[in-house]
């Protein structure tokens, strides 16, 4: 890739990832949550690989790594929701809430959503990197 | 309009021979239909539905179907992965995206 | 019955999706590493499903219907799960099969690589499924439809063949067709009612009394379920994609996955929500009758062994929406209990082709025969499961086709009831040409090495031959009146429904 698109990744994939993060723990209070953050994640990574090549990529996440994430994910967001049951009922909101519009505020949704996060961001990332990995032998008929 | 959406989307899937054009017409009906949904939820002279702090509720949109649209969407997004996936297996093992090609099955 | 809410047991209807959901995540993560792992915990897993839907039985019975508030909300504000005795009769149904299918997967997926996949697959298609089942949210509903739907997509192109590939894509393009009907449909009926809640719905449709917009959605939702039950004329993904999956795939798609996700919805909703009408009850029937005529005319002609059984789970689908369009008690308890029988009996079918296709390869019919003497078990098996699903007494599927009738003659429908018997003497005649081409006959010279299938193949074809055997003891009324009827009482209290459920919210 040429060198401008070098250099404005280099500047702007930090800030697409701090982005995305500020989308996912904001979710209860403005729009976003958990899948558009997520997305946004994923593409900060997907970024790097456009840019330079999918061997400088896969250092800073490797699809095992990947994978690993996906499964944690689900299974924070299966544990939350299980937790709730000690509270009476599945998916019952039990960690304290604060005053409306706070950061801290609403429960359990925070907790969520960075479940939600980081299955999505990881699984289009693993995605992205199964495609691009395939290597397609093309037939001519 | 949703139903034009709809409609172009479903005669793309139907009528279309190569793969890739099925794909993108069942993208087309998607939409058509999550959009069709939020406009349900649409209330004259609604705002958007965000609490603010120190703002005082007025009329608002419904944020039912925002949320519901958001899910859909997501569903659309994991079902498109997995079809061009396939696709492009498919492209692998025929050679070929043409749908009149690709019919070992019979009967 | 007043519903009465338990304080700890009611936790139950959540872990009918939790507990699948967890573990296909478990095993997606520790699947590789450990050896053997996946298979363990997916058993492990399927049987305490099993069990719990035993127990979801003994609670409805004893506390009515059981409506469970998702994270305290209180309907129709909230999400709820709803657990009456339609609801435990499926869920039985299910897991029974799917417990039984995955201990015959530990033997059949060795051919394949990556078990592990499969595993996660399957369980996140049963998580989808009992979700469909358990849920009383119209919207949860389409959610978890899908949930089962792409994994089944998934599951068919397992092994990824030129076949499989091809079936599994206009399997999903279809799907996929269906699933926009159904949520254009729902988009509908939330604009009529400003409610996703099921029995909320059905109070506000009562109120707003028949309209066009209900009629229209009534019919999007016949596409759309329809063809996830593959009713002709939406049958056409399922000659196609039920062969190419792997056996013990095309066991859970035929005999579990077109139920729970086309019959069963197509059911509750027209039962509970919309309220079944003289239109709606003739739809049923005809479809039913021509699903029955097409699928056995269809499979006659058929040699490759799986695509046979396709063609027959059509045909027989449509005698169960059938049994339901006729709307009588009589005729939904006749409908309930084929869908049961059905279900036992084309699973331990395609398990077998699936034993036949690990021993021999192939899944021609003319390649085989006298496979009998080499592999006695799934010889016998297999005759049960046919002679079940013919209707020859004292098998279960005697009773069910028997009731069928009975029901049909009753409502004075004489022509339907006339063909119903004449598409069950078709059945018949195919399957004793499977059973006369694969079975008995001469051992060809190509097949003389084979052995009999691995042992837990052996013991899920068993288990599930001994099911069909005693089927028929369902009708003796003492159980009969536990499960069955309880079930049929629920689709004939039709509308009745909202008022059960938000009676018993507090």
């Amino acid at each position: 890739m040429t060198l401008i698109v070098k250099t404005i990744t280099r500047l702007t994939v930090g800030l697409i990832l701090l982005y995305g993060i500020y989308i996912v723990t904001h979710g209860h209070l403005s729009p976003g949550g958990g899948f558009p953050g997520g997305v946004i994640i994923a593409l900060s990574f997907i970024h790097l690989m456009l840019a330079f090549g999918k061997d400088l990529a896969l250092k800073k996440l490797s699809e095992s790594l990947a994978s690993f994430f996906e499964s944690f994910g689900a299974i924070m967001f299966l544990t939350i929701g299980l937790l709730g049951i000690a509270g009476g009922y599945f998916f019952f909101n039990f960690v304290l809430k604060g005053k409306p519009f706070n950061l801290f505020s609403a429960g359990i949704i925070p907790l969520c959503n960075i479940a939600i996060c980081l299955k999505v961001g990881a699984g289009l990332f693993a995605v992205f990197v199964a495609l691009i990995l395939l290597k397609v032998p093309i037939k001519k008929k | 309009m949703c139903l034009i959406l709809f409609s172009i989307g479903i005669y793309c899937i139907l009528v279309k021979r190569n793969l890739i054009k099925i794909i993108i017409g069942i993208g087309i009906a998607e939409y058509a239909v999550n959009l069709f949904f939020i406009l349900v939820g649409y209330r004259a002279q609604g705002r958007a539905p965000i609490l603010a702090e120190k703002e005082i509720v007025q009329n608002m949109v419904d944020p039912l179907p925002q949320a519901l649209i958001l899910t859909a969407i997501v569903i659309g997004l994991a079902v498109t992965v997995l079809i061009v996936s396939i696709a492009i297996r498919i492209y692998e093992k025929y050679g070929t995206f043409d749908i009149t090609k690709i019919r070992r099955l019979r009967g | 019955m007043n519903p009465v809410p338990l304080p700890v047991t009611h936790n139950l209807l959540p872990l009918f999706v939790a507990i699948p959901l967890g573990s296909a995540f478990i095993v997606s993560l520790l699947g590789k590493r450990v050896k053997g792992f996946s298979d363990t915990f997916s058993n492990l897993a399927t049987f305490s499903l099993f069990s719990i839907s035993l127990l979801s039985l003994l609670l409805v019975k004893h506390s009515g219907t059981v409506v469970y508030k998702v994270g305290g909300w209180i309907p129709p504000i909230g999400i709820c799960m709803v657990l009456d005795s339609l609801t435990s009769f499926m869920l039985v149904t299910i897991n029974l099969i799917a417990f039984l299918v995955t201990i015959y997967s530990i033997g059949y997926m060795e051919r394949y690589t990556a078990k592990w996949k499969f595993y996660t697959l399957f369980l996140l298609m049963l998580a989808g499924m009992n979700g469909v089942i358990v849920t009383g949210d119209m919207f949860n509903l389409f959610v978890f439809l899908e949930i089962a739907s792409i994994s089944s997509y998934a599951l068919v192109a397992f092994g990824v063949e030129h076949e499989e590939l091809e079936a599994s894509f206009k399997y999903m393009v279809m799907g996929i067709m269906a699933s926009l009907f159904i949520l254009l449909g729902i988009a509908f009926l939330y604009s009529l009612t400003s409610t996703l809640n099921m029995a909320d719905m059905s109070r506000a449709l009562a109120k707003i009394g028949d309209n066009q917009t209900a009629f229209f959605v009534a019919a999007l939702f016949l596409m759309g379920f329809g063809l996830k039950a593959a009713l002709v004329p939406f049958h056409a993904w399922l000659p196609d994609a039920h062969p190419s999956a792997p056996a013990p795939i095309s066991a859970m798609l035929s005999g579990v996955l077109i139920k729970a996700l086309g019959v069963y919805a197509l059911a509750r909703i027209f039962f509970n929500v919309l309220g079944i009408t003289a239109t709606s009850s003739s739809i049923f029937m005809v479809l039913g009758t021509i699903s029955m005529v097409l699928g056995g005319l269809l499979a006659l002609g058929q040699e490759d062994i799986k695509r046979l059984f396709a063609y027959s789970s059509i045909s027989q689908i449509g005698y169960v929406v059938f049994a339901i369009g006729i709307g009588t008690p009589l005729g939904i308890l006749a409908g309930l209990f084929h869908l049961f029988n059905h279900a036992i009996f084309k699973s331990l079918l395609f398990l077998n082709s699936g034993s036949i296709e690990y021993a021999t390869g192939t899944r021609d019919l003319r390649k085989m025969g006298g496979l009998t003497s080499k592999m006695p078990v799934t010889g016998y098996s297999s005759l049960v499961g046919s002679m079940s699903i013919s209707g020859i007494p004292p098998l279960s599927g005697f009773w069910s086709k028997l009731l069928i009738i009975l029901a049909a003659i009753e409502a004075k429908h004489f022509i339907f009831a006339a063909i119903a018997v004449l598409v069950s003497i078709l059945t018949l005649a195919y399957y004793l040409k499977v059973q006369r081409l694969a079975f008995f006959g001469e051992l060809k010279g190509s097949l003389k090495g084979i052995k009999e299938a691995p042992l837990t193949m052996k013991l899920s074809m068993i288990a599930l031959s001994i099911i069909c055997l005693l089927g028929g003891l369902l009708l003796i009324p003492g159980i009969q009146k536990n499960f069955l009827s309880l079930a049929t009482e629920v689709l004939v209290n039709g509308t009745n429904y909202a008022q059960i459920i938000l009676g018993s919210i507090k």
